[in-house]
């Protein structure tokens, strides 16, 4: 599903973010991604998301180059990944519900449709009933639940998550991370940016450890 | 590839009446934005007067100037002349010379107006009925109103001005209509000020709608990159944009079409009541539909180029950090 050969990103100050990272993730796969601060886990994530691109070596996202897509391709690209960020990046001038909706609506959905769908998804996450809220009304891990359910309202095969839990208490944590799971069980391919190592290895997934821009050990799925 | 095994995705109900989804959108969109305008109404009215005022001037200018045309246009005695002819003369001989002159190419008719005749029309017009009374002998001559034939230039008029005040029977030539040619000429000049004045009320409404615009883009900034972020095109970010902008043109159009309408309404009274001094039938032309769709049009057009104009540039600025 994902696939990095070689990349490196070096921003316009001369330091390098990622120096000649070579990773795979394979469909279906569940993988955390951890290291300091600066280790390169978010620029790991933006070349996936294409908000960076890589300044050598290759991005291989579901069987396509990420260097052949056309700034004007973005948007498009974009649609087919799942993405979660630490800070939720929900809109506040607008219901739980236009906020789940509108990656639907971008994508030019209908009406009866969307809805069905937001439905099914906030429904995933357990906030149902708090559709018609604004987000400022929720607490924080509930926010990050209707961040997820955005993620997923266009049932994404890939999904990637930024320090999902990074501003939550561990209970709200474990609750995020369950979830997370569930969608690991129905085929999404997950690709998590943490550094709460007690959390994943309590998940058994598979870590791929950055330090520096470089992988630091890969360590074993059933460890 | 997978691009398009995501449309596949989502292709069932999106194959099922396209159309009428992104109508329905656009109608949604539309709605949105006139609500976010409402949410401000007094920084919107603000704007919406402005533009309307910039529309009004030159629409209400013009409709001054086109019944001022249509009525002068009015007057097709405009190139006549009198020629007063000599005292000795006697009605036969100033009827001969009326038939002289008629037979010209150059004119078109010839009216005379015997000594008598002017008299009676002094004496009944000045007031002065019984003091005319009192002369002995009637002090005014006979008189031609002659009308130049339609082929006539400016030069040739003045030429046969000319000839016929160098007739040995003739003793004035009198030109008392030269001011209506000058008035039209000015009319003319009014016209091509206002023309010049529009294009340039015209670049400051599109000015004023993109930078109230780009404003509005600044305060939604973290909405656009949150939608971008998810997947959002520069087109759908727009879209938004487009109809703010279209919505002031529309209501700007509409209150400058009310403004003039009213004026002319307030105005019509006095100047019905002044051509009735003047003895005239004169009929007023107000705003007709295609005039008034076309202010609404104009608006409709800046707002939607101003908008347009400004999302476009702004829009590409703004990435996902």
């Amino acid at each position: 599903m994902i696939h990095l050969d070689n990349v490196t990103k070096r921003f316009p100050g001369g330091q390098e973010a990622l120096s000649e990272l070579s990773l795979s993730v394979d469909k279906g796969e569940m993988v955390f991604v951890t290291g300091h601060s600066g280790a390169g886990k978010s620029t790991l994530l933006r070349l996936i998301a294409l908000i960076d691109r890589p300044t050598s070596g290759q991005v291989i996202v579901d069987n396509q180059n990420t260097r052949r897509v056309k700034s004007r391709k973005i948007p498009a690209y974009r649609r087919q990944i799942g993405m979660v960020f630490q800070d939720h990046k929900l809109l506040y001038d607008r219901p739980v519900f236009d906020n789940v909706a509108l990656p639907l609506i971008i994508a030019g959905l209908g009406h009866r449709d969307s809805g069905r769908r937001v439905r099914a998804a906030l429904d995933q996450v357990g906030l149902l009933k708090k559709e018609k809220q604004n987000p400022q009304t929720l607490s924080a891990g509930e926010q990050q639940r209707v961040g997820i359910a955005r993620a997923i309202v266009t049932r994404p095969k890939l999904l990637i998550a930024d320090e999902p839990t990074g501003n939550l208490d561990p209970d709200l944590s474990l609750e995020v991370m369950r979830i997370f799971r569930r969608f690991n069980e129905v085929g999404v391919t997950l690709l998590i940016a943490s550094h709460d190592i007690s959390l994943i290895d309590r998940l058994g997934c598979r870590r791929i450890a950055l330090e520096d821009g470089r992988l630091q050990v890969e360590a074993d799925p059933w460890l | 590839m997978a691009v398009t095994r995501h449309a596949d995705a989502v292709a069932p109900v999106r194959s099922s009446g396209a159309f009428s989804i992104w109508v329905s959108r656009h109608v949604s969109t539309s709605f949105g934005s006139l609500g976010r305008l409402g949410r401000q109404p007094f920084a919107s009215l603000m704007i919406v007067l402005v533009i309307a005022v910039t529309l009004a001037l030159p629409a209400a200018i013009n409709l001054v100037v086109k019944n001022a045309q249509s009525v002068s246009g009015n007057w097709d005695n405009a190139l006549d002349f009198s020629v007063y002819l000599r005292k000795d003369l006697s009605v036969s001989e100033a009827e001969g010379l009326a038939r002289l002159i008629g037979q010209r190419a150059d004119v078109e008719t010839v009216k005379l107006i015997t000594a008598t005749d002017a008299l009676a029309e002094f004496k009944e017009q000045s007031g002065f009925g019984a003091a005319l009374d009192q002369l002995t002998d009637n002090p005014l001559p006979h008189t031609l109103v002659v009308r130049p034939g339609p082929g006539n230039t400016t030069a040739s008029i003045i030429l046969l001005q000319e000839e016929i005040g160098n007739l040995p029977e003739s003793e004035l030539v009198q030109v008392d209509t030269e001011w209506v040619r000058r008035f039209q000429a000015i009319l003319d000049i009014v016209r091509q000020a206002i023309a010049i004045g529009s294009v340039l009320l015209g670049i400051a409404i599109v000015v004023i709608i993109g930078n109230t615009i780009r404003l509005d883009i600044e305060s939604r900034r973290d909405e656009i990159e949150v939608t971008k972020l998810i997947g959002a095109s520069n087109a759908f970010v727009r879209r938004p944009f487009l109809w703010t902008g279209f919505w002031y043109g529309l209501l700007g159009g509409s209150l400058a079409l009310l403004l003039v309408q009213y004026g002319f309404f307030l105005l019509k009274g006095p100047i019905t009541r002044l051509a009735g001094l003047y003895q005239s039938n004169i009929s007023i032309a107000s705003l007709g539909p295609a005039e008034s769709g076309a202010i609404i049009g104009i608006g409709i057009f800046l707002g939607l180029f101003g908008s347009w104009f400004t999302a476009a540039r702004h829009m590409r600025r703004i990435e996902p950090r």
